[in-house]
């Protein structure tokens, strides 16, 4: 390890890294624009400069420079200082003085260095430059008189999101950062571009104007809307939810999320169910939580269990499913599903998750695809798969849809036959993924939500044990959900008991009328016209699909306003925090459930979230490890027979409407129908 | 003074034909093989020792250069870049060797690709200059034919291919990493250093970039010797040089000519004088637009090589002498070439695009005197922040000339503001 003399004193670093790295291991901060640990060095803020002995007698870039053994790198020498204020006085020539309006100011990087740095006077007395604005999209604002030119969004682009959409024209003082001929961006990450921006060139468009950073309340959350389980914080002003930022974390999402995570969060202003609901004479009437749980006393008392079913939907917390199944056992009712797309999951627990974790994907050396298109079912996880492409050689295959992945990948076939072919290793990607020492097979919701799931689910695993891939320090069997509640549904059992329904058998039998009431836990993704004459239950946020067929609507809480915890697709468990309070009458769905329980005489068996927490722990002990995750165990699982000759589809046809909440988003249906063509023609 | 023998150039002016049999009639390509048999680091030492200074402008030893090829090949090839992009303003002497005697560039290329164990070299020509690229490419497709270049290279055994690649006319793309970068099919922009060409270069592989005349020069010198090339000039500024000699003198024109010939000699002896006789002269810009001008009082005895005009805080640059006589308004002519670099500035790098901008824009109203006294220290003040702060030299390059002009006419710029400031206040 080289040793380093920091500002004179001895440092030893490990080798490889940065100057810039080596000063902030000391404990020193290096201002910086264009550096950003994950996008490749610029080296073109010329922010960073520091001296450097030996070398030559002029300040060096710190971002680009490799540390060396005996080096001697000074920080606060008049030459450092010199060129820092000579620095930051050439970025502000140009840039226009409307912190005050600009939606960045509180947040500036350049405001903050600045007062380090800067002036309080101006040596520059000719015109400003003036840039005209570009139009990116419903995403992103542009504020381009104040870009600096630091790059950032053009590396995020090029690099992560892999479009090769932005790029900087002109030259000199005449470079503007632009879109190829005026495209809009065309990335599901296009949102982080406005995180990365250091300074207010490229801002928040619906948070325009809203509010100012330091007015809003923060708070850790985890994202539900989609199963990866990004860390994400709720910015809020009072009641409301501002706006939705990503949060570090390095097993995850590294620090991006996607637009839909970002921007769908208005839509929890709008749809939103604030008190009960009964309806009666078939119109839904306002109702008082008595006169609901009352209704529902008087139709499910007289009900054996068998006549009553229960579906919990994508987005649920893992308490409010464990009590939705805790009632359902109380009532006697085997019919209980979580699966609202009918995938044929329920083996052990290493045959419904991610095991390889989503880190696995930095490890991995083959990566097969199987039903799967994660730029739309897990964007952010597709971005870990293409810094995988970019990190080397790593062959990718799918087999499923044809999409734009944005890195290249080996189409196989489109359905279970070319799989069938690939596992009796009749495809020459058969021999990649053999020769590769980490295989992945990425199993996605469009092989095994179709009725011959358990047969595709079979060949998968035969293939991931053909290829060795389940072993002590590897586990490349990887499912990727598409619903962020679907692992704690199936960690907590969420299937249907002995002689029970699964969701289709429950549809069916309410259109037979052999089921009489159905308590839909937030599920709005089923063919409500199916549910016949059966009695409705409605417990969720939004007046979605399952709200409009509801005979009872109770209220509940979206995930922004309630403690809850989620399973990620990969088996890790994690908390997300109240970040407000739920509308009007509204209340957090345990304790909706654990009320309704007391007045059907059933009581469940806790008063506190503690205490329902402490049940999860006792139901699978998973849950008892936050944050990290839990290996599955491996067993067999799927079942042999034959499977169709349909092609694998992916079960999101819009990727920015896919929830009640992204429905409701007005963002969201701007981003649809500007982005709409584009999808429909990859 | 230059002796007729010791000229490598000796078709510089184009009297003669440029073809392969004039050219091989003139000493070009007279048994390359046996250059090339004396091995790679025979070449390279021969370079070193000769003392070639890179003639592009930054004058780094050639030989020296060359010598950081790694000494074998592994898994990445190994490249030769000419930097035939020569848009420094007032020079012009790449342009004449590749229209007049190309085959000293294409020899050069050869015996260059050769000692840096390179396969492949490619020529990049300044986009404006399309008859000389053409020129160049029937010289390669000539020497082709004749089996001096490709498989078995003058029957060395070595393969070497050479190509032309036209640029699109920036000027940043002569430094050499934005080169490399355009040559890749990229906008040229300078990479950041290190890592350096020889390491990592074109398409990531080790390269070395050298100017045309510093290629062109190669083979005479190894014919001829490094003693013979070492005893011309003065020590560490050895050989002979293309001068181009440009502005207010009588016969403008480009020369070969020693090292260290004083710069009134130049002039007098190969440019007719300056116009209206030496007393006449005001300023001489002696290397390019990118150095500092020198005011008469220097121009009377200074040595045109890169250590005498660097004691002299200018710098040779690429030797392009641009004489300006007294006619000339001095501060306007330095507008000029601040107007060319903040056009040329490549807006990656903050100090220079930005810097660029202010300096021209504060140079033109110092044209006018529409300043205050207190402005040159702040436009000096302004060129010290860009100076060595930037990723490549343009920054430096745009700074030189305004500190030149301070340095050296501050009293003329003074003058011009408290004579604006007057006539205002009488109106």
């Amino acid at each position: 390890m080289p040793k380093v003399k920091i500002n004179g004193e001895e440092l030893e670093v490990p080798a490889g890294i940065t100057v810039l790295q080596a000063c902030e291991l000391a404990g020193l901060e290096i201002p910086r624009f264009c550096y950003h640990e994950r996008l490749s060095i610029a080296g073109n803020c010329r922010m960073c400069l520091v001296e450097v002995k030996p070398g030559p007698p002029k300040p060096q870039a710190s971002c680009a420079l490799p540390v060396g053994d005996k080096q001697e790198i000074f920080t606060n020498t008049p030459m450092v200082q010199k060129a820092r204020n000579g620095v930051m006085e050439f970025l502000l020539i140009n840039h226009p003085l409307d912190c005050p309006i600009c939606d960045q100011g509180g947040e500036c990087d350049l405001q903050d260095q600045a007062m380090a740095y800067g002036f309080d006077r101006s040596r520059y007395h000719e015109n400003k430059r003036a840039v005209p604005d570009k139009e990116l999209g419903p995403i992103v604002k542009t504020s381009m008189n104040r870009c600096i030119h630091c790059t950032r969004c053009i590396r995020f682009a090029t690099e992560v999101a892999g479009i090769e959409e932005l790029g900087a024209t002109g030259r000199g003082e005449s470079m503007e950062v632009t879109t190829y001929v005026r495209h809009t961006l065309q990335s599901e990450l296009s949102g982080c571009i406005v995180d990365l921006c250091p300074v207010g060139a490229l801002t928040s468009k619906p948070y325009a104007f809203e509010a100012r950073s330091w007015e809003l309340g923060k708070t850790e959350s985890v994202d539900v809307m989609d199963a990866q389980g990004c860390n994400i914080r709720v910015d809020t002003r009072g009641a409301v939810v501002m706006r939705v930022l990503p949060r570090l974390n390095d097993d995850i999402n590294e620090e991006w999320i996607s637009d839909k995570t970002r921007h769908a969060v208005d839509g929890l202003r709008f749809q939103r169910l604030d008190r009960p609901y009964v309806r009666k004479q078939g119109k839904l009437a306002e109702a008082t939580w008595a006169e609901a749980f009352a209704a529902i006393a008087a139709k499910l008392g007289n009900l054996e269990g068998g006549k009553v079913a229960a579906i919990a939907g994508d987005q649920c917390d893992a308490e409010s499913m464990l009590a939705l199944k805790d009632l359902m056992d109380a009532l006697g009712s085997p019919n209980i599903d979580c699966r609202q797309d009918g995938a044929k999951l329920d083996g052990p627990r290493g045959s419904y998750i991610f095991n390889a974790g989503i880190r696995g994907i930095d490890q991995a050396d083959a990566i097969l695809l199987v039903g799967s298109n994660p730029r739309w079912e897990a964007p952010v996880l597709n971005a870990r798969i293409r810094k995988r492409y970019l990190h080397g050689p790593c062959p990718i295959g799918s087999i499923g849809p044809a999409v734009d992945l944005t890195y290249p990948v080996e189409r196989l076939g489109a359905g279970p036959a070319s799989l069938r072919e690939l596992v009796d290793g009749k495809l020459s990607f058969f021999e990649k993924l053999k020769a590769a020492k980490h295989p992945l097979v990425i199993v996605g919701m469009g092989a095994v939500a179709r009725p011959d799931g358990a047969a595709v689910l079979a060949m998968a695993r035969e293939l991931v044990e053909k290829l060795s891939a389940v072993r002590e320090d590897w586990n490349g069997f990887a499912v990727l959900h598409t619903a962020a509640a679907r692992v704690g549904g199936l960690d907590l059992g969420l299937v249907p008991g002995e002689g029970g329904r699964d969701v289709e058998g429950i549809l069916a039998g309410c259109e037979k009328g052999e089921i009489s009431a159905v308590y839909l836990l937030a599920a709005d993704e089923i063919d409500t016209k199916r549910l016949g004459k059966a009695f409705v239950i409605y417990q969720g946020h939004h007046g979605d699909a399952g709200a409009h067929r509801a005979d009872v609507i109770l209220p509940g809480a979206a995930y922004t306003e309630k403690n809850g915890t989620y399973v990620n697709t990969e088996g890790r468990v994690q908390q997300g925090f109240r970040a407000s309070y739920p509308p009007g009458e509204a209340r957090e769905d345990w304790a909706i459930l654990r009320a309704l329980s007391d007045r059907l005489g059933k009581r469940l068996p806790y008063d506190t979230l503690d205490q329902v927490r402490s049940r999860l722990v006792v139901v699978n002990r998973s849950f008892g490890a936050i944050n990290e995750q839990q290996p599955g165990s491996w067993g067999p699982f799927g079942q042999g027979g034959s499977a169709s000759d349909s092609p694998f589809v992916s079960p999101i046809t819009n990727f920015f409407m896919t929830c009640p909440i992204s429905r409701a988003s007005r963002t969201m249906a701007e981003c649809t129908a500007s982005r709409g063509q584009a999808m429909a023609a990859e | 003074m230059l002796a007729d023998k010791d000229r490598i150039f000796t078709n510089l002016y184009g009297i003669h034909d440029w073809r392969l049999s004039a050219a091989r009639a003139r000493g070009a390509w007279d048994n390359t093989k046996a250059i090339l048999e004396r091995g790679q680091d025979a070449i390279i030492d021969e370079m070193k020792k000769s003392g070639l200074r890179g003639r592009g402008g930054a004058g780094f030893p050639t030989g020296l250069k060359w010598s950081f090829m790694p000494k074998e090949v592994k898994d990445r090839p190994h490249y030769l870049v000419v930097n035939a992009d020569e848009s420094e303003p007032g020079t012009c002497k790449d342009r004449d060797i590749m229209r007049h005697d190309p085959h000293l560039l294409v020899e050069g290329c050869l015996v260059a690709g050769f000692a840096m164990r390179a396969h492949a070299g490619y020529i990049y020509v300044r986009g404006e200059f399309y008859n000389e690229a053409e020129t160049l490419i029937a010289a390669i497709k000539e020497a082709y034919e004749a089996g001096l270049l490709g498989k078995n290279a003058c029957g060395s055994g070595w393969h070497f291919d050479l190509y032309v690649h036209r640029g699109a006319g920036a000027y940043i793309c002569g430094e050499e990493t934005a080169l490399l970068e355009s040559l890749e099919g990229k906008k040229g922009m300078p990479r950041l250093k290190p890592p350096f060409p020889a390491g990592s270069g074109l398409y990531g592989c080790p390269s070395t970039v050298n100017n045309v005349e510093s290629i062109a020069v190669a083979p005479t010198i190894l014919r001829r010797g490094a003693p013979w090339f070492g005893g011309i000039g003065r020590p560490n500024n050895t050989g002979t040089k293309l001068f181009c000699i440009s502005g207010h003198v009588n016969k403008p024109c480009n020369v070969e000519e020693e090292m260290g010939i004083p710069l009134r000699e130049l002039i007098d002896r190969h440019a007719g004088g300056v116009r209206g006789g030496w007393d006449n002269l005001l300023a001489v810009i002696p290397g390019g637009a990118s150095v500092p001008l020198l005011p008469k009082s220097i121009c009377d005895t200074v040595l045109m090589d890169f250590d005498s005009l660097r004691d002299q805080k200018s710098g040779l640059g690429t030797a392009a002498v641009i004489v300006m006589d007294k006619s000339t308004d001095v501060i306007k002519a330095i507008a000029r070439l601040s107007q060319f670099y903040k056009h040329e500035s490549c807006g990656q790098c903050t100090p220079c695009r930005e810097g660029t901008g202010w300096m021209w824009r504060v140079m033109e109203r110092m044209v006018l005197g529409d300043a205050r006294i207190e402005e040159i220290d702040a436009l000096e003040d302004v060129t010290k922040q860009v100076e060595g702060h930037t990723i490549c030299a343009l920054g430096d390059a745009a700074a030189w000339p305004i500190q030149g002009l301070i340095r050296h006419f501050r009293p003329e710029m003074e003058a011009r503001i408290r004579a604006r400031t007057q006539k205002l206040a009488a109106e």
